[in-house]
């Protein structure tokens, strides 16, 4: 019973069916989206965590392996993403109470002086459809705003992001100042003029030259 | 829309180097007069911009113009535009963008008294209104800011001005995201379209009061983010070459409005321009791979008046400055192209076929900015009503060309891609062509996320 009920949601999130109205994917119109089905596997005693575990972050997985292999674009693993977003709000008092636990936080934002972030909300989408809760600080961020955020979340995980040559040195003064307040912090940088050997030299823990690795990085320090 | 019919019809006469409408710049170059020339983009090194690195900053603007005439002058280059694309706080602070102006102008001039050597620069200012989200379009604070570094900057030696502006893109950026073929023309032919109204009128207004060339546009924010995802398989090819045809519609609109070419290098939606209004454009092709990859490297020169590259930064190769590197690349794809044209009309049109044929089966971003379809595509763009139709009518017209050409084999597409077709066919069909009534459709889903008054909404 509680099997069924993990297949047909992981099947809606890994083929972006947010609930009944929605028209997409077109195989599964006029059925049951993953906002119903998240219901119905509640109230049928299915466990919170086993939806979030064996469902979503599942079919999560399954979408993540078909764009790293060209089978989908970036929208159908958006539609996912929105699937799986759809079915968190039933899980939401259940985060709340301590039932069920995200993978981690995430903090990033654009780095001061630069205006450049479509790939910065690209990894933000993705990251969020891996099971992390993200905070996303926006644009042209100053140092102050990323400490500020880390003290108050302090076992978060910090992504900062710049395209320009002249703002990718802004970078080194965040993670300077993140490090003061919480040494521990593991930071991931990404953007055009940025390379793994720069990361290294500026004190960050990765490099992501793409949203999918540093989702894989995410990953891999989660587990 | 002010252009109901092309100004050149046939791919033919859509070459490279000659525009019905040639534009002459103060120092005496011809552009779209016959012969192609560089257009040099540069920008600085992983450094900082703060007033301790000013001189450093004046040292390599200096550097790099001083560098690269001195080698276009040996390689008997007939001339060279520099285009100095701002970095934001060259805008922010517009004293530092003039000052910069202003050491770049002292060697162009120089150059000119003493040699006869034609240079030129391109002022090519930040839309700063995006630092605001969503942006403030009409009463930005930033704005006096765009201003003040047009006006002053162009007295200072900056000839041709262009913006690479931004109306519009708070919602767009997420529509390429979903590949939401019905916002982004909203954003591009409702919201863009007002936007660069207001810009290009102020831009002109400037322009003609300075005595100096309001030169163009570019939808580099849309069009070329829409294909830098494509590039990174991220979205569909297919989605990226239709929402390049719809810039076009938005970026004619700087032309209505009084600028008379050329348009901003990165505005590969600049042959559609050139094909409807006449007025000279600038190319950017294999050479913008210091920046980012393309589809487009060969079939861009087809119709280029000037040839150009993207933001190279002034780092040290082996031969030299990367940016004086760039140039001479520039140079002999010019050279060449202009051997053609000495040839006569058959030779140039043979080699603007083989810049089409070499790229066009690859990719239909290529397809769609081959002359042939170029002239096709903008046939249809004029026989729209207003901006929303022509928007929609290229579009649909877009998809039936990489359509065509796939089942007849001559366009390969990945398996992935295919559905697409369908799929943006099915969105453009129910597209309202009256304003009013799209603005009402479109307004519930994307509240909050731009400020409809700041397009005059």
């Amino acid at each position: 019973m509680n099997q069924n009920f993990l297949e047909r949601l992981s099947e809606c999130v890994e083929f972006g069916k947010i609930n009944l109205a929605s028209p997409y994917p077109p195989q599964m119109k006029g059925l049951p989206g993953a906002d119903e089905v998240t219901k119905e596997a509640l109230e049928a005693g299915v466990t919170p965590t086993e939806i979030l575990n064996d469902a979503l972050i599942n079919a999560m997985n399954k979408v993540g392996q078909k764009f790293s292999e060209n089978k989908i674009f970036v929208p159908q693993m958006l539609l996912s993403a929105k699937a799986m977003s759809a079915s968190m709000i039933h899980l939401k008092p259940f985060f709340a109470n301590g039932t069920v636990k995200r993978r981690g936080i995430f903090i990033l934002g654009t780095v001061f002086g630069d205006l450049h972030d479509i790939g910065k909300n690209l990894l933000g989408m993705m990251v969020e459809g891996a099971g992390w809760e993200v905070i996303d600080l926006g644009i042209d961020v100053k140092i102050e705003k990323f400490v500020e955020k880390v003290k108050e979340y302090p076992d978060a995980v910090v992504g900062i992001s710049a395209l320009l040559t002249t703002t990718m040195v802004n970078i080194q003064p965040v993670i300077e100042a993140i490090r003061k307040v919480a040494p521990q912090t593991k930071i991931i940088i990404g953007g055009a003029p940025l390379s793994a050997e720069y990361a290294a030299s500026i004190g960050a823990d990765a490099y992501g030259k793409n949203p999918q690795e540093g989702v894989s990085w995410l990953d891999s320090i989660a587990s | 829309m002010k252009y109901k019919k092309l100004a050149i019809s046939t791919p033919e006469g859509l070459i490279f180097g000659n525009a019905l409408y040639p534009v002459t710049t103060r120092r005496g170059l011809v552009i779209g007069g016959g012969s192609v020339i560089p257009e040099l983009n540069f920008t600085l090194p992983p450094m900082s911009i703060n007033e301790s690195t000013l001189k450093a900053i004046g040292g390599h603007y200096k550097g790099i113009v001083t560098d690269a005439i001195e080698h276009a002058r040996h390689l008997h280059a007939p001339g060279v535009i520099f285009e100095f694309e701002t970095l934001l706080e060259m805008t922010q602070t517009p004293s530092i963008g003039i000052d910069l102006v202003k050491i770049m102008n002292e060697v162009c001039e120089e150059n000119y008294i003493k040699y006869g050597f034609k240079s030129e620069i391109r002022l090519t200012p930040n839309d700063l209104r995006e630092f605001d989200r969503p942006p403030l379009c009409r009463t930005s604070k930033y704005l006096d800011a765009m201003w003040e570094l047009f006006d002053k900057g162009s007295l200072a030696g900056g000839d041709l001005l262009s913006i690479e502006s931004t109306g519009g893109k708070e919602i767009h950026d997420e529509a390429l995201m979903m590949c939401d073929i019905r916002t982004s023309i909203f954003a591009l032919s409702v919201l863009g379209v007002r936007d660069m109204k207001m810009l290009w009128s102020n831009i002109v207004a400037i322009a003609k009061k300075n005595n100096k060339i309001a030169a163009g546009d570019t939808a580099c924010g849309f069009g070329n983010t829409a294909m830098v995802l494509a590039e990174k398989q991220c979205i569909p090819k297919i989605f990226a070459a239709i929402v390049r045809i719809v810039t076009a519609v938005r970026t004619l609109v700087a032309i209505e409005e009084g600028a008379v070419g050329p348009d901003k290098d990165c505005g590969y939606e600049g042959p559609f321009l050139k094909a409807i209004t006449g007025t000279p454009i600038s190319m950017e092709g294999k050479g913008s791979a210091c920046a980012h990859f393309s589809p487009l490297g060969n079939v861009a020169a087809c119709c280029a008046d000037l040839w150009s590259n993207e933001s190279v930064q002034n780092i040290k190769l082996l031969a030299g400055m990367a940016p004086t590197v760039y140039l001479e690349q520039l140079e002999y794809d010019a050279r060449l192209m202009n051997q053609a044209l000495k040839r006569g009309k058959p030779t140039a049109n043979m080699l603007q076929q083989l810049f089409a044929e070499s790229d066009q089966a690859l990719d239909p971003q290529a397809l769609i900015l081959t002359p042939k379809n170029v002239i096709t595509l903008s046939e249809e763009i004029v026989k729209g009503e207003n901006y929303i139709d022509a928007s929609v009518r290229g579009a649909k017209k877009g998809l039936d060309i990489i359509e065509e050409a796939f089942k007849s084999g001559q366009l390969l597409l990945p398996e992935v891609e295919i559905e697409w077709i369908d799929l943006l066919r099915e969105a453009l069909s129910d597209i309202p062509t009256d304003e009013s009534k799209f603005v009402e459709e479109m307004l519930p889903s994307l509240e909050g996320k731009f400020i409809p008054s700041e397009y005059g909404l």
